[in-house]
């Protein structure tokens, strides 16, 4: 929480009274605790349910970090499951072959992850637009190729298998809901804070217009490498809670399919609006994992889910574009501050209405 | 060093076959400065419609009168029904995004793309199916190196369209056309040229190529999926920018380049054809970024 009130055109910069900041403090904690205690309540023991729930706060990570490149940098980056696969894979073998401690696995699967994306986005980030997209996607599909072609790495004096094609089978169960929400909550913090600080607005400048961005003295290089940074570090993270679920990877998590899921995700969740990234991610997260049963529900064949299943996201992205270019709560969060605003205007609204509707009676 | 030469016939086919999909990526790109990501779906269904209209006739056992009969019926039929589609999706997803930031124009290809994979999957089965044998699979033996009749043909109608392309784009008026809209589009409209019209043309076109590259590669090698798109589709845009996005003969050139780099790196360790495209365009794009053949471009502020 920002000390200081936002200098708006009805006063100048003041102080945010102590008692006001612990207070929200409390709110915003009481909300995260609230929801986790909801959410659990609503899924009882119905481990299915919980493993969804697990699976949508891991897109959470995923969409809230590429909507930090995509939404608020404005850099096209279609390769986000590679970070994603780097860190999945990095955290997996360590806890597996090393018996490192889980969160030590998921730091370094991060961190991974993140050298990764410095490599990639310092010569990539000199692309522009579309260039980037198709750069990041290559770099997506190297590493889906790199990860079926190697089998045995030797680590000292002992050679690990890492699966190949076949895929890293029988890693340790580590996560569980509490991890992927609280890891979830702690991302949306800061790609949250990270968005509202003086180097966000100057991603956000970048993104409005770059050449502007660079005529005004901002580094434009340094920062979209800072937010791809970040993204790839949180994507690692979202990877390695990942694999501790699956207990199972292969190459494909790395590849295009994955990577247009959390596009989709984003895209249609809003670009630059981190309150929309989540909800779009529970939302696709659910419909994914849910569309089999509806199908079998609707006596169609379930082997033609996938495809269906694509169809059905294509479809949505293609609309959502065409009606609501930057998606649908593009650039709108959904704030206290935000809702209270609508409600506002919606009684305003009401009361002209019924003023007029009194003015003509 | 029959090999060498063997290997060099097998690359400049398959790099004819890019060459095509490039083109129109690079004529798209040249005149509405987008990168239509669905281009190499419209090969994909190019190559579906073909077979859909020459599965049956071709069942049986064909002569080779027959066969290439066939083939041509085959191929007009892929490449009209490619280019109503490419003037299809221009109208419906592209068109009314004109004007709007390139990324939204490029997602909603994204889209487009795998909405033909998928709705194709769901047509046609996600199965691979045997693509008719059109053209009989004979060696011709020149001195020792061996030259299939299906890639010379391959060779031949990918040469042909090549030259009626550079034909229709440089001496005709809808080309004329073309090329003063992918200069300038609002200088070219107050010429007085029906914009809207020139860049649906493009896109029939390019698609009309794709279409002919789709055909090629199911009759050489007799194997179509509903992803077949994909990678080929990446591949040739690989190649456009190799050549200098926006530039036709850029995009041939990079095209040749293309598949003799992948034939060449095939022979040395198979499963690296699918990385090979990706490091060339990192290196391309890092050290001559607007391509072999391609102008500086400057940042207009």
């Amino acid at each position: 929480m920002s000390e200081l009130a936002p200098a708006t055109a009805t006063g100048p910069l003041r102080a945010t009274p102590w008692p006001v900041v612990v207070g929200r403090w409390l709110l915003q904690l009481a909300v995260i605790v609230g929801l986790y205690q909801l959410l659990l309540a609503w899924a009882g023991g119905n481990r299915y349910l919980l493993v969804v729930l697990t699976q949508a706060g891991i897109y959470v990570i995923m969409a809230v970090s590429l909507n930090l490149i995509l939404g608020y940098t404005g850099q096209l980056s279609i390769g986000h499951a590679g970070f994603m696969a780097v860190g999945a894979y990095a955290a997996a073998i360590l806890t597996k072959f090393f018996d490192v401690p889980f969160p030590v696995a998921l730091a370094a699967g991060g961190l991974l992850a993140g050298a990764a994306g410095l490599l990639v986005g310092i010569p990539s980030l000199r692309l522009r637009g579309d260039y980037l997209a198709i750069a990041t996607l290559g770099f997506g599909e190297i590493i889906s190729v790199l990860l079926s072609l190697i089998n045995e790495v030797p680590v000292g004096t002992r050679v690990i298998d890492v699966g190949g094609a076949q895929g890293l089978i029988a890693i340790p169960r580590h996560t569980t809901f509490a991890w992927t929400y609280g890891v979830a909550v702690l991302a949306v913090k800061l790609v949250w804070h990270f968005v509202h600080s003086t180097h966000g607005r100057a991603c956000i400048a970048i993104r409005e217009d770059e050449v502007a961005a660079e005529a005004m003295g901002i580094p434009s290089t340094r920062y979209k490498v800072m937010a791809f940074t970040i993204g790839a570090l949180l994507a690692g993270v979202a990877g390695g809670l990942h694999a501790h679920q699956y207990l199972y990877l292969n190459p494909a998590l790395a590849g295009f399919m994955n990577s247009v899921f959390i596009l989709v995700i984003v895209v249609i969740g809003g670009m630059g609006s981190t309150t929309g990234a989540v909800l779009a991610a529970v939302f696709f997260t659910y419909v994914n994992q849910a569309l089999p049963n509806w199908m079998q529900a609707a006596h169609l064949p379930s082997n033609i889910a996938p495809a269906v299943r694509m169809v059905l996201f294509s479809v949505l992205l293609i609309l959502v574009m065409l009606v609501r270019p930057r998606g649908l709560l593009g650039g709108v969060e959904l704030t206290w501050d935000q809702l209270g605003r609508w409600w506002r205007a919606a009684a305003r609204a009401g009361r002209r209405h019924a003023v007029a509707k009194g003015g003509q009676a | 060093m029959q090999i060498v030469i063997q290997q060099l016939i097998n690359g400049i086919q398959l790099g004819a076959i890019y060459a095509l999909i490039a083109v129109g990526y690079t004529m798209v790109y040249g005149v509405v400065k987008m990168i239509n990501f669905a281009h190499g779906d419209v090969y994909m269904v190019g190559a579906y419609v073909a077979f859909a209209v020459t599965a049956a006739a071709a069942a049986g056992s064909v002569s080779v009168g027959q066969g290439l009969v066939l083939f041509a019926v085959g191929l007009v039929a892929a490449m009209a029904g490619c280019a109503l589609l490419g003037a299809l999706i221009e109208r419906t997803a592209y068109r009314p995004l004109r004007g709007q930031p390139r990324l939204v124009a490029l997602t909603t290809a994204i889209g487009v793309s795998l909405l033909l994979e998928n709705l194709m999957q769901i047509i046609a089965g996600p199965n691979p199916r045997p693509f008719p044998a059109l053209i009989p699979a004979r060696q011709i033996d020149l001195g020792g190196v061996f030259l299939n009749v299906r890639f010379a043909v391959a060779l031949l109608v990918a040469l042909v369209m090549m030259a009626g392309l550079q034909y229709l784009v440089m001496r005709t008026r809808v080309g004329k056309a073309m090329r003063a809209v992918a200069f300038d589009l609002d200088a070219a409209r107050l010429m007085g040229i029906n914009v809207n019209r020139i860049i649906a043309a493009t896109f029939m076109l390019g698609s009309a190529l794709a279409a002919t590259a789709g055909v090629l590669v199911g009759v050489t090698y007799s194997r179509i999926d509903p992803f077949m798109g994909i990678l080929p589709g990446l591949k040739a845009f690989v190649a456009a920018v190799l050549g200098g996005i926006g530039n036709i003969p850029g995009a041939m050139v990079g095209g040749l380049i293309m598949g003799l780099a992948e034939v060449g790196v095939a022979s040395i360790r198979s499963e690296l054809t699918g990385a090979v495209a990706f490091l060339i365009l990192i290196v391309v794009l890092l050290f001559k970024p607007t391509g072999l053949l391609g102008e500086r471009v400057y940042d207009k502020v």
